[in-house]
């Protein structure tokens, strides 16, 4: 038992966890011909049906359950402000398979040219009174329900009372913004804290006026919406999702990662020490020190990202999104790639991190300026 | 028996009183007729339309969860309103308040229904988006729509935010110092955010600890007496304001949309 705890904790390591997971998602949401092949050839496809919600269904719980008897696991996970996340990650998975199997149905009629099942039912019209106040009602006390038994069953938490002087290790934000803290570790406060935000709140805005596929209304499908359904799916269950279960479950004192079984001991040393790009570039490279001009020392890492912006901007107009660029418009596309590439640019920075401890690509602190 | 009190009620329904109460004369609609002058006469009901498509009052296709997020930010508004009759927003009475609703209240459930009603309607609400998402409903007519539910989502998570300063305990105090201390990253606006430094005429600086981006929020150097006021003012007063309006908006926009979202 011990050697399979210790398994899973090595395994849960974000620089194994995120690249798998990053690999299977791409296989398990096929945004082309060439995924989709090996979708089939794994009955990854399956997974929307019957047996298999039941299976992702079963598969968690058996997780979660075993992971119980452990007490490092309880520890965290049954904290009170915690539980929600427990919920959310069944809700999201549950809702997941309702939405793709839906779409899986759906899209199986649209090959044999039929209408989507929604277009058959929304040709009859109901009275709102009573068919829809009664399941209103329904949920409203379902609902009511939930909540009564949730408060009678857990207590609101509330700590020691508020003291700047002492502060605990680690400080968390409440879980929905763990996603952001988590970021910390790889991004300056300026990036993660402020700008990422304020990216993920324009872009989620953005999406009506950036996506001129305008068919696929009003039913659940995936075939005809592949690009836009994978970049979403990315975002909320990878960038978002995964990121925040990652800092809620997964990182104790220091913030420093502890692994699922991993006891939060806060002596834990983590030994890395990260290097911005122009150090290594003139320190360990040249063997030279930090040139004294801020321009002349970052050239490097802004040459770098400007390569990023514009020629990796270029080279995917050229190759991949050709013929994205040619239906979206010159206008639509630019915000789409711009925002594609701030989005790309956090697990790139993440992987970076783990294999070079690049900390910084350009880093002027004199300014508070970093990437 | 029985007929006698149906009797009885129907009696009631007719006086002048409860006429005047319902516009329809209060009577449990029977036929079509009358199920579609209730929902035109009532003001509450009045926010549905009379027929809608069948397929939209499939939980599969909509989950309730807009519904939901709603009545769940009715009970949230109930429960933080019982709340706010033993809550002093004081760093002296704060804590000892929240406290006493723990220890002090038979049967007290409420601080219990209102912390997890917010942390259910952030899961509501991000279910909500994703499920507008997946069925394609943001397209035109209703870009606009899901521009002002992404308002309602940050809403949502800024009452979240603000809330959780207001036990005035550890947790409470950190979780917010993490997030303040990210505004003081603010590009141009806070402290130790890009380009803060280079607003300053010779030596002086226009953005410092004293005036900046967390200054702002905090409404101080560091989270004390100020913090809790301005978080207790916005928590129960701004933000329920400006989001209730933002609702009706959402609402008023569903219907004028053209309705739930449907296949062509
Ligand atoms: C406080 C939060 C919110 C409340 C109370 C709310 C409420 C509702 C309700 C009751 C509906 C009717 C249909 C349904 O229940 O699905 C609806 C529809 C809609 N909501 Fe929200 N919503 C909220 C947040 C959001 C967010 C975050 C988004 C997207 C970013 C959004 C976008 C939309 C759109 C586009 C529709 C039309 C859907 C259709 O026609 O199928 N809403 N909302």
């Amino acid at each position: 038992m011990e050697a399979i705890k210790n398994f899973i904790n090595a395994c849960a390591v974000p620089s194994r966890m995120f690249p798998v997971i990053v690999l299977l998602f791409f296989f398990v949401f096929p945004v082309n011909s060439f995924f989709e092949k090996y979708n089939k050839l794994f009955f990854l496809d399956r997974l929307w049906t019957k047996k298999g919600g039941i299976f992702l269904f079963s598969t968690l719980t058996m997780f979660l359950s075993i992971g119980m008897l452990d007490e490092n696991f309880r520890h965290t996970v049954s904290k009170p402000d915690n539980l929600p996340i427990v919920g959310l990650i069944y809700a999201s998975l549950f809702f997941l398979w309702v939405a793709l199997s839906q779409a899986r149905e759906n899209d199986l009629r649209l090959e044999k040219n039929e209408k989507p099942k929604e277009w058959h039912d929304s040709q009859e019209k109901i009275l709102v009174w009573p068919d829809l106040v009664s399941i209103e009602l329904i949920a409203m006390l379902f609902a009511l329900g939930f909540l009564f038994t949730w408060g009678i069953l857990v207590d609101a938490p509330l700590e020691e009372p508020a003291n700047l002087a002492t502060s605990p290790n680690p400080a968390k934000a409440p879980w929905y913004f763990l996603a952001l803290q988590e970021m910390l570790v790889y991004f300056d406060p300026a990036l993660a804290g402020v700008i990422f935000p304020t990216l993920i709140v324009v872009g989620l805005m953005a999406i009506p006026y950036i996506d001129n596929n305008h068919k696929a209304t009003g039913y659940y499908t995936f075939k005809e919406r592949k690009l836009a359904i994978t970049i979403f799916l990315f975002g909320w269950i990878i960038l978002w999702l995964f990121m925040m279960v990652i800092g809620t479950i997964l990182r104790g004192p220091n913030w420093n990662f502890y692994g699922p079984f991993e006891y939060w001991d806060p002596h834990k040393v983590e030994a890395l020490t990260n290097i911005n790009l122009s150090e290594y570039l003139y320190v360990i490279g040249l063997n030279m020190g930090l040139p004294g001009n801020i321009f002349i020392r970052e050239a490097p890492g802004i040459f770098l990202i400007s390569l990023y912006f514009i020629g990796g901007g270029f080279l995917l107009t050229k190759t991949v999104f050709k013929n994205l660029f040619k239906s979206l418009g010159p206008l639509r596309y630019s915000f789409f790639l711009v925002l594609l590439l701030f989005a790309t640019s956090l697990p790139i920075k993440m992987t970076l991190r783990w294999l070079f401890n690049l900390k910084y690509i350009v880093s002027i602190p004199e300014f508070f300026f970093n990437i | 028996m029985l007929d006698k009190l149906k009797k009885l009620l129907e009696n009631i329904r007719q006086t002048q009183f409860v006429r005047s109460i319902f516009r329809m004369g209060g009577g449990f609609p029977r036929d079509v007729r009358q199920r579609m002058f209730v929902m035109l006469n009532n003001f509450f009901m009045h926010l549905h339309p009379v027929r809608i498509p069948k397929h939209a009052i499939k939980i599969k296709y909509t989950w309730c969860m807009g519904g939901l997020s709603f009545f769940i930010f009715l009970v949230l508004a109930v429960t933080g309103m019982l709340l706010m009759f033993y809550y002093r927003p004081t760093v002296e009475f704060a804590y000892g308040d929240v406290m006493d609703m723990n220890e002090q209240v038979p049967l007290g459930i409420m601080r219990e229904i209102h912390r997890w009603g917010a942390h259910l309607m952030i899961i509501t609400v991000w279910l909500h988006m994703f499920r507008v998402f997946m069925t394609g409903s943001y397209k035109p007519p209703r870009e606009f729509n899901w521009v002002i539910g992404v308002i309602l989502l940050l809403l949502t998570m800024l009452l979240s935010f603000t809330g959780y300063l207001l036990p005035w305990d550890q947790l409470a105090i950190w979780g917010i110092s993490v997030g303040s201390n990210m505004a003081a990253a603010s590009p141009f606006a806070g402290t130790e955010g890009p380009g803060a430094s280079l607003l300053k005429i010779g030596s002086i600086n226009f953005v410092h600890k004293g005036a900046d981006a967390r200054f702002v929020l905090i409404a101080g150097r560091f989270i004390g007496e100020a913090a809790l006021v301005r978080f207790y003012v916005l928590h129960c007063v701004v933000l329920p304001f400006t989001i209730m309006i933002f609702m009706a908006v959402h609402f008023w926009r569903v219907r004028k949309d053209g309705g739930i979202s449907k296949p062509l």
